[in-house]
């Protein structure tokens, strides 16, 4: 290459380059312009609309929190609702000197040192031009006061919002649970955004398994507002979604009869329609009143529920264990004929008492003088002690175990409302394992009344009453409703006759002439069939040591009450767990309060109601 | 000079791939003890750099090879960045990049194929996007979509700028900013503060300095003494170009959020290390001329 075409070449090549950069200038131009004109647009065409928002930031987005859910129980009956409620809120941005208003306000009204404190705590955690509450639950006296001086203040609101009211106070506290203020650690299990301008969350019980569905979600309005804070106008709205309105299984009416029955006794009460798994009571007995938690539990109220020996804020229908007693007997009675140990025909001599072969200890029945022969089915139904330390040695404690597994002995339900004890069912592995001590026979002979290690809980207990109602079949207990019926595969099979065997024998507990619970048997339409047991107090997880006075003692000392039905016999439509804490005898203190769930239920049968369009339900 | 420097450009942005520190959900920053720093602002530089030492004395048009090698040496670090991931500085290396090879000379032809193919990528890339980036798109369609989060930033500085109005509420008068309403206000978001102190007239003001840095920097390219000095000052004044553009365009609702600076003004280490960088290699381009004419 020469140095003229080299040159020529340059100037040549200089040549596209300016013009390339001119082409670049011009974009460079055309972008700038655009983007002025896009200020202008902004600065000059929208500016009093601008202007207007921002001029002391009248535009104003506001969170709507959304309406929670109501829940209605299965008759449509309202058990949670939401009412309306005033509270004082403060914006801290318009305010220039907190600590004096603070003190103008508390002459107006009253505000605790533990409003203040909260005040502080919300303060830090919220927008400066977000209201905080100070003082809630404002008496329609409080609101007249505010609302007049209100004009004094910059910075100051009255706030409506919608708070959490349980219309049926203690009677579904434990399974309805409630919602409290929510909490920095509630927040950090949920989308923080979602729950903007939401101050309650569900704490315990159904509110807290279905907060998410009850919730709903927040949306937004957009407002326009004088420097003092004062809406002028709205301008956007956009509707929060509400949260879902749930339908429990419960019966209130029927919970009603439960609470009634158990007469202010420790106690659980559950019934289940076997068919559905629907439960239709579940009482946990004492309770609390769930509204208290809503507004922030005071200091002392709390201490009391603390103290109070009876453990009202203990949920005893899923988490109190107690040994079965004598409920457990049809079951073994069942696992002693299919196992072909006994049959109908077999007889025992009871002489008020049992031994072990080459043994001193004699295992007394409860019943001094003995009950002379019986079969099984006598056994079952004058509960005789004696044939059932026969049968369990017989039978063994691992036949016992893996008989009564499929009933759902020593298994949580799996109801995801709450937490669930899942009880105990004793076997040689799992002694070996828990205890690492081998199993002696002495524990077989007791574990064939129900005593010993077992454990069970009322909601286990009526669940397995309810498998046996149907010979076999399953149940899975639910809470949320409507309950469509349901055949679940059965857990287990046997004989017709044996069936037929127990359950003539439990409907002879009750409509027999020597039946345990023949008082409940007298003026009735229907049949019963059902269980009693006296359940020895040696141990009990909720006990605690600290002595009490003298006739707590002597009360405390008292036998569990215990029983399990079922009704109607040929159609089992209820099947029910009692247990009253130091009640006595089952067949006295406990198996009344069947009668009563049963007679109020079949009186007030859901089809009778449905027809005559007396109640609103989804089963009809 | 240039391919070493670019190579420990690459270097520094493999390194955060695999040792960067993790902020807002993205591995930007390498720590280098007395300071944290953002190798992928330093791509901005190096990238333009490499590409115009390697086209400067190439024939025109460009061989298909070299123009393979080109797009391939800006793919690299652009693949780089997106992992960390960092759309905005993805863009801005990529825009760099490719006005070294628009000045180099391509036909004109190559350069509308491109544009048609850069529209046809517009699904594709959707595709590709993350949740958020994809929510700050749909954002700039429609702002009051999400008012609470996403839209917030722009609903507010639209506020900011357009209560400006034609001379501003006055120096430090700003309400937006000054009451909270307006997030990163000395930062990525300064530009409305600064329309809303100073208005229309403060803004045009602002736009006139910036097209005369932007004159001076073409007018230094086109007297430059080589090719490579050429393309080099019309990168940096591209990439200078796309800051404020992308940077204003984004505060006033023309474009998605992205995290780009407004050069010489918001607050920031990095990008004004850059810039500043990339100022020096100007002078030095044009004092090379002066030194040539002696």
């Amino acid at each position: 290459m020469t140095l003229a075409t080299s040159l020529i070449d340059h100037q040549h090549e200089s040549k596209r380059y300016l013009y390339r950069a001119l082409v670049v200038l011009g974009l460079i131009v055309v972008v700038l312009l655009i983007l002025f004109a896009r200020l202008y647009f902004l600065q000059i065409e929208r500016y009093d609309h601008y202007a207007t928002a921002s001029r002391s930031n009248r535009l104003r987005l506001e969170v709507l929190p959304p309406q929670r859910g109501t829940i209605t129980d299965r008759n449509g009956e309202l058990i949670a609702v939401n009412v309306p409620s005033y509270s004082l809120s403060l914006i801290p941005e318009q305010i220039e000197d907190l600590e004096s208003l603070l003190n103008q306000l508390d002459e107006l009204v009253v505000i605790s040192d533990d409003d203040r404190k909260r005040f502080d705590r919300l303060r830090k955690r919220s927008r400066r031009f977000d209201p905080v509450v100070l003082r809630g639950y404002l008496s329609d006296e409080e609101r007249a006061i505010l609302a007049v001086n209100g004009h004094r203040f910059a910075g100051v609101q009255i706030t409506a919002e919608s708070v959490r009211n349980y219309p049926h106070g203690d009677l579904l506290a434990h399974l309805l649970g409630y919602v409290g203020r929510i909490s920095v650690q509630d927040l950090q299990q949920v989308d923080a955004e979602a729950y903007r301008g939401t101050r309650y969350y569900g704490k315990t019980g159904i509110e807290r398994t279905y907060e998410s569905r009850l919730h709903g979600e927040n949306s937004f309005r957009l407002v326009e507002r004088n420097v003092r804070g004062r809406v002028l106008r709205e301008l956007e709205r956009v509707v929060p979604q509400p949260g879902e309105d749930l339908q429990i299984t419960i019966d209130v009416g029927l919970q009603q009869v439960a609470v009634d029955a158990l007469q202010d006794r420790a106690g659980v009460v559950v019934a289940l329609e076997p068919g559905t798994g629907a439960i239709r009571a579940l009482a946990s007995w004492p309770a609390f009143d769930p509204n208290l938690f809503v507004r922030g539990i005071g200091h002392q109220d709390y201490q009391d529920l603390l103290d109070d020996y009876q453990r009202p804020l203990f949920n005893r229908s899923t988490r109190g264990r107690y040994p079965p007693g004598s409920t457990l007997k049809p079951f073994i009675g069942l696992a002693g004929l299919e196992h072909k140990v006994v049959d109908i025909d077999h007889r025992e001599q009871c002489p008020g008492w049992f031994q072990l072969e080459g043994r001193e200890r004699k295992y007394r029945c409860w019943k001094r003088r003995g009950h002379g022969s019986v079969n099984l089915v006598d056994a079952i139904t004058q509960s005789c002690d004696v044939f059932f330390y026969n049968l369990a040695i017989k039978l063994g404690v691992d036949r016992i175990h893996d008989y009564l597994t499929p009933f759902g002995f020593g298994q949580k339900t799996g109801l995801v409302v709450g937490k669930e004890s899942a009880g105990l069912l004793p076997s040689t592995s799992w002694k070996r394992a828990a205890l690492g001590k081998p199993w002696y026979e002495g524990e077989t002979v007791i574990t064939g009344i129900g005593q010993g290690y077992n454990e069970v809980t009322a909601l286990q207990l009526a669940r397995a009453t309810a498998v046996l109602a149907l010979r076999g079949q399953d149940v899975r207990p639910k809470l949320l409703g409507p309950a469509p019926k349901v055949k679940w595969p059965p857990v287990l099979k046997a004989a017709d006759a044996s069936w037929d065997l127990v359950i003539e024998a439990m409907i002879n507990v009750v409509h027999g002439p020597r039946g345990t619970a023949r008082s409940i048997g007298k003026g009735i339409d229907y049949k019963i069939a059902g269980k009693s047991g006296t359940a020895q107090v040696y141990e009990l997880s909720q006990d605690d040591d600290e002595p009490k006075k003298a006739d707590e003692v002597i009360e405390r000392l008292r036998d569990h009450a215990l029983f399990i039905a079922f009704a109607p016999v040929e159609n089992p439509q209820l099947a029910v767990a009692v247990i009253v804490e130091h009640g006595g005898s089952g067949s006295s203190a406990a198996a009344p309060v069947a009668r009563k769930l049963f007679d109020y239920y079949f009186a007030n049968p859901w089809w009778v109601l449905c027809f005559f369009k007396l109640r609103v339900m989804p089963d009809c | 000079m240039a391919p070493l420097l670019f190579i420990f450009g690459m270097l520094l942005l493999i390194a955060v791939e695999f040792g960067g520190e993790l902020g807002g959900g993205a591995r930007r920053w390498l720590d280098l003890g007395v300071v944290r720093f953002q190798p992928s602002e330093l791509s901005k530089l190096v990238v333009p750099l490499m590409i115009a030492f390697y086209l400067a004395e190439r024939p025109f048009p460009l061989p298909w090879k070299n123009l393979a090698v080109a797009i391939g040496l800006i793919l690299l670090p652009v693949a780089l960045i997106l992992r960390q991931p960092d759309l905005g500085t993805a863009l801005l290396v990529m825009a760099s990049g490719l006005a070294v090879v628009f000045l180099a000379g391509i036909s004109w032809r190559l350069v509308s194929a491109g544009m048609v193919l850069a529209v046809a990528m517009v699904p594709l890339a959707w595709h590709f996007m993350h949740d958020y980036q994809r929510g700050r798109v749909l954002t700039l369609l429609d702002p009051t979509r999400d008012p609470l989060g996403s839209g917030y930033h722009i609903i507010q500085s639209t506020i900011a700028i357009g209560s400006g109005g034609l001379f501003g509420k006055g120096w430090q008068n700003s309400s937006q900013s000054h009451l909270e309403f307006l997030p990163e206000s000395s930062t990525d978001f300064i530009f409305a503060v600064f329309a809303e102190e100073f208005g229309l007239v403060g803004c045009g003001f602002l736009l006139l300095l910036y097209l005369a840095v932007l004159l001076r920097g073409l007018q230094i390219s086109v007297t430059a003494s080589d090719g490579f000095g050429r393309l080099m000052a019309g990168a940096i004044v591209a990439i200078f170009c796309c800051y404020v553009v992308v940077n204003i365009g984004m505060v006033s609702g023309l474009l998605p959020v992205v995290g780009v600076p407004l050069p010489l003004i918001s607050y920031g280490g990095s990008s004004l290390v850059t810039l500043l960088l990339g100022f020096g290699i100007l002078m030095s381009i044009r004092n090379d001329r002066k030194m040539w004419n002696k």
